[in-house]
């Protein structure tokens, strides 16, 4: 981003930057429920979203949001991992029930209740296996203030085009951190178009088109019955053990979100010529990266960076970008290199050089020396 | 002709359940109430009722086990304004993995209406005990009867605050009592005793009904709560979040021409959060950009506070700390805190209250009395110490940004200043 003549210089937490970027994106309602580190996303969204509510513990929360958003209604919650935990049930019934939801995970270190005030990047293993059967919900990763407010948007603007449940990962130091940022330099956000059903014949809920979404249509309207389930079912939506069209129906729901992958693949690609190094970063790690990056090349080092934002599915073109380059060094906050066990196995390829931490960010001259 | 509740009249249910007689009630209950279909969300769970679904001209949402009520919750906060009926059926071990969603929506009288089939067991994983199983109810897993004693649900949410609570005994016509609950604005929750015809009756034979509800002391009734139905409030929103945000143009020049590294740590209540907050706006009035990360206790009212800043003419990315330009200490809590970054200060600048031992380190160390200046301004104080000596950031650039925080009434600068300069 270009500095301006009309800058707007102010002093903010990434929290306040995604709430904002939510609610302008055509978020209705927040879902809170305490948890630190990301207690300031709750506190903003009790003044700015249209609707907030005090959810007793998080399973109810992510039922309240179930309930709003099969009423029409696009919640948005935000937790940490313990509260994530609790969620996870009901986010594999939203996902079934195809509800669009925004949920912002903000990683702190574990495990368990680990320690609430310490960031971490030690989810990626937990998102990629969080929905039995192994289908992948739609993860956008923030690691900028530009993020806060683009990627926000964008994931509020994805659950409700794929009718799905939409993680938005950050974690400590991304939402709590204040810092000097020019807000004149931040792009116009319109509300998602909410589109329903409007024909007169009768709705089938789970009837798609080669979109692979169905249309969508609010329970308690006044035209068509609504039926929508948790378990196992056929288009109408009523409960099936394994019929063929049931089990279509669930074959459908694993090609949803790949069918459009390539609307939604996102991520910043500075490519130096000539260089045989790729450094993957993302999330708080990448603006370690980014100092990593600079040194290297004032050293004299050819390298690339590649800080992916869209996390899952995976993105194919990830792999073409790899490919590229003779060692790629993958910077992730956790101690067992889960990003890049996720994509390549868990016997990495010798040219995958992990570099990890726990309990600290990963400076950028631990990404300096992992490269050598 | 109107379209009726059920597509059916031939449920799903085994011969004598009583989830038979309470869809076919409620059917009736709702078309005495003159609703129609459309006008209805039904909400079910896991468990032989929740099959009720496909024979309801209803909407229909069809959740997991136990959480009907919470899932119900969610629907009845989007139907606000709306005269449709949320309906929750969820069956005694539903109520027993989710009660605590049963209590919450009873305590903040939610819009809708909760209908428990307590059948006694769970019926559809084979007939084992629930929390409302009566003692020496036999089941499954109790085949010598129920060694504990049954909720009393009824009990439970009339005390939790629910509008209208009531205990039915599910045999013959129960559609007047069923219209009547349905009818409640507010929360009503209905108990409907059963005897699940696969398993209670076959572990519990020649026990009846009635017979076993009164060896529970449980009697058929209604209880009240005189409260109003929960509403969404109507309180006051900002429209944009970054708006109130004050921006800070450059109104001061410092003589900072690289990335500068900055910790001010002292107990809580000493003003470290705060100074370190004047510093970071200072410093972006000079020009400059800015990060700003606090550390304390969970308990955020004693022990340690201790702020990290970064201030550098180029754009911050990498915002995390090893060892600072400079360490400002003010108290024992700070000094414990950042002893290990102190002594790994190979040159810098500590400047430490002088009633602190100085660590062992390489920093540059000056020693200054700043509680003087009361505890809850050591912090300011130091900070001020600082820029004097330092001129990264200036007096005047740190006292125009307090002023511009509107703490100018509550920090008495002008004492602290004038300690500054004796």
């Amino acid at each position: 981003m270009q500095q301006t003549s009309n800058s707007k210089k102010v002093i903010t937490d990434g929290s306040r930057l995604m709430i904002e970027a939510m609610a302008k994106a055509g978020a209705d309602a927040f879902i809170g429920y305490p948890i630190t580190p990301a207690n300031l996303l709750y506190s903003y969204s009790a003044s700015r979203m249209p609707m907030m509510l005090p959810a007793p513990d998080e399973i109810t929360t992510l039922q309240w949001m179930s309930g709003l958003s099969a009423s029409g209604k696009l919640p948005v919650t935000a937790t940490s991992f313990p509260g994530y935990a609790l969620m996870l049930e009901s986010i594999n019934m939203a996902f079934m029930m195809e509800l669009p939801m925004v949920i912002i995970l903000v990683q702190r270190l574990g495990p368990a209740t680990g320690t609430a005030t310490c960031g971490a990047q030690g989810d990626l293993a937990l998102l990629h296996g969080q929905i039995s059967g192994g289908h992948q919900l739609p993860v956008l990763c923030v690691s900028d203030y530009e993020d806060c407010w683009e990627i926000s948007a964008e994931a509020v603007k994805l659950a409700e085009k794929l009718r799905t449940p939409v993680v938005v990962l950050t974690s400590k130091e991304g939402v709590m951190t204040q810092r000097s940022f020019d807000i004149s330099l931040l792009n116009d956000i319109s509300p998602v178009e909410k589109r329903r059903y409007q024909s007169d014949e009768p709705f089938i809920p789970y009837k798609a088109d080669s979109s692979l979404v169905p249309e969508f249509l609010e329970l308690g309207n006044k035209k068509h019955q609504v039926r929508i389930t948790a378990s196992t079912h056929d288009t109408k939506g009523i409960l099936q053990h394994s019929t063929p069209e049931a089990l279509a129906n669930t074959v459908r729901l694993e090609n949803k979100a790949m069918h459009h992958l390539n609307d939604f693949t996102f991520y910043h690609l500075d490519e130096q010529p000539d260089a045989t190094k790729l450094i993957v970063a993302f999330d708080i790690s990448a603006n370690a990266a980014i100092d990593a990056v600079a040194q290297m090349r004032q050293q004299g080092e050819k390298v690339s960076l590649l800080i992916p934002k869209t996390l899952f599915p995976i993105p194919y073109v990830y792999y073409q970008i790899m490919d590229k380059y003779q060692k790629v060094i993958m910077v992730e906050e956790n101690i067992n290199a889960q990003y890049a066990r996720i994509l390549f196995g868990h016997r990495l390829p010798g040219k995958i050089v992990p570099v990890g931490a726990i309990g600290k960010m990963i400076t950028p001259h631990e990404i300096i020396n992992g490269g050598k | 002709m109107n379209t009726p509740f059920l597509n059916t009249q031939s449920l799903p249910f085994c011969k004598g359940c009583g989830h038979d007689l309470v869809a076919k009630n409620t059917a009736t209950a709702l078309e005495k109430l003159g609703l129609t279909p459309l006008d209805v969300i039904m909400v079910t769970d896991i468990g032989c009722h929740g099959i009720i679904d496909k024979t309801l001209n209803t909407h229909t949402i069809h959740g997991l086990h136990g959480r009907s009520v919470a899932l119900g919750a969610g629907v009845s906060f989007a139907m606000e304004n709306t005269n449709k009926k949320v309906i929750v059926f969820l069956g005694d071990g539903g109520s027993t993995i989710g009660l605590q969603h049963i209590i919450e929506a009873s305590r903040m009288n939610l819009n809708l209406t909760i209908v428990i089939h307590n059948n006694m067991l769970y019926g559809m994983t084979g007939g084992q005990t629930s929390g409302l199983t009566p003692t020496g109810f036999r089941t499954t897993t109790s085949m010598d009867g129920n060694p504990f004693s049954a909720h009393d649900i009824c009990k439970l949410t009339h005390t939790a605050g629910a509008a209208y609570v009531s205990r039915i005994l599910g045999i013959g016509n129960i559609s007047d009592k069923l219209a009547e609950a349905y009818s409640v604005k507010g929360c009503s929750v209905i108990e409907i005793m059963e005897i699940c015809p696969s398993y209670g009756v076959k572990f519990n034979p020649k026990r009846k009904l009635s017979e076993i509800m009164e060896s529970m002391g449980h009697v058929e009734g209604v209880w009240r709560n005189e409260r109003p139905a929960y509403s969404y409030p109507n309180h006051a929103r900002v429209n944009n979040l970054l708006e109130k945000l004050p921006v800070v143009d450059k109104k001061h020049e410092g003589q900072l021409n690289k990335h500068y590294q900055l910790v001010m740590t002292g107990s809580a209540g000493e003003g470290v959060q705060v100074a370190s907050a004047i510093l970071a706006r200072a410093a972006l009035g000079s020009g400059y950009q800015v990060t700003q990360k606090g550390s304390y206790p969970v308990t955020v009212g004693v022990g340690f506070s201790t702020s990290e800043v970064n201030i550098s003419p180029e754009p911050i990315h990498y915002h995390g700390m090893e060892v600072p330009d400079a360490l400002l200490v003010t108290s024992t809590d700070g000094l414990n805190h950042q002893k290990k970054r102190i002594e790994a200060m190979t040159d810098g600048l500590l400047i430490i209250d002088s009633s602190l031992d100085v660590p062992k380190t390489g920093a540059k160390v000056l020693s200054h009395d700043f509680r003087v200046a009361g505890p809850r301004n050591a912090a300011l104080y130091a900070l001020l110490y600082f820029a004097k000596i330092n001129g990264m950031v200036t007096r005047d650039a740190i006292v125009g940004a307090l002023h511009d925080m509107g703490l100018g009434e509550k920090i008495p600068i002008d004492k602290i200043e004038g300690l500054l300069n004796q």
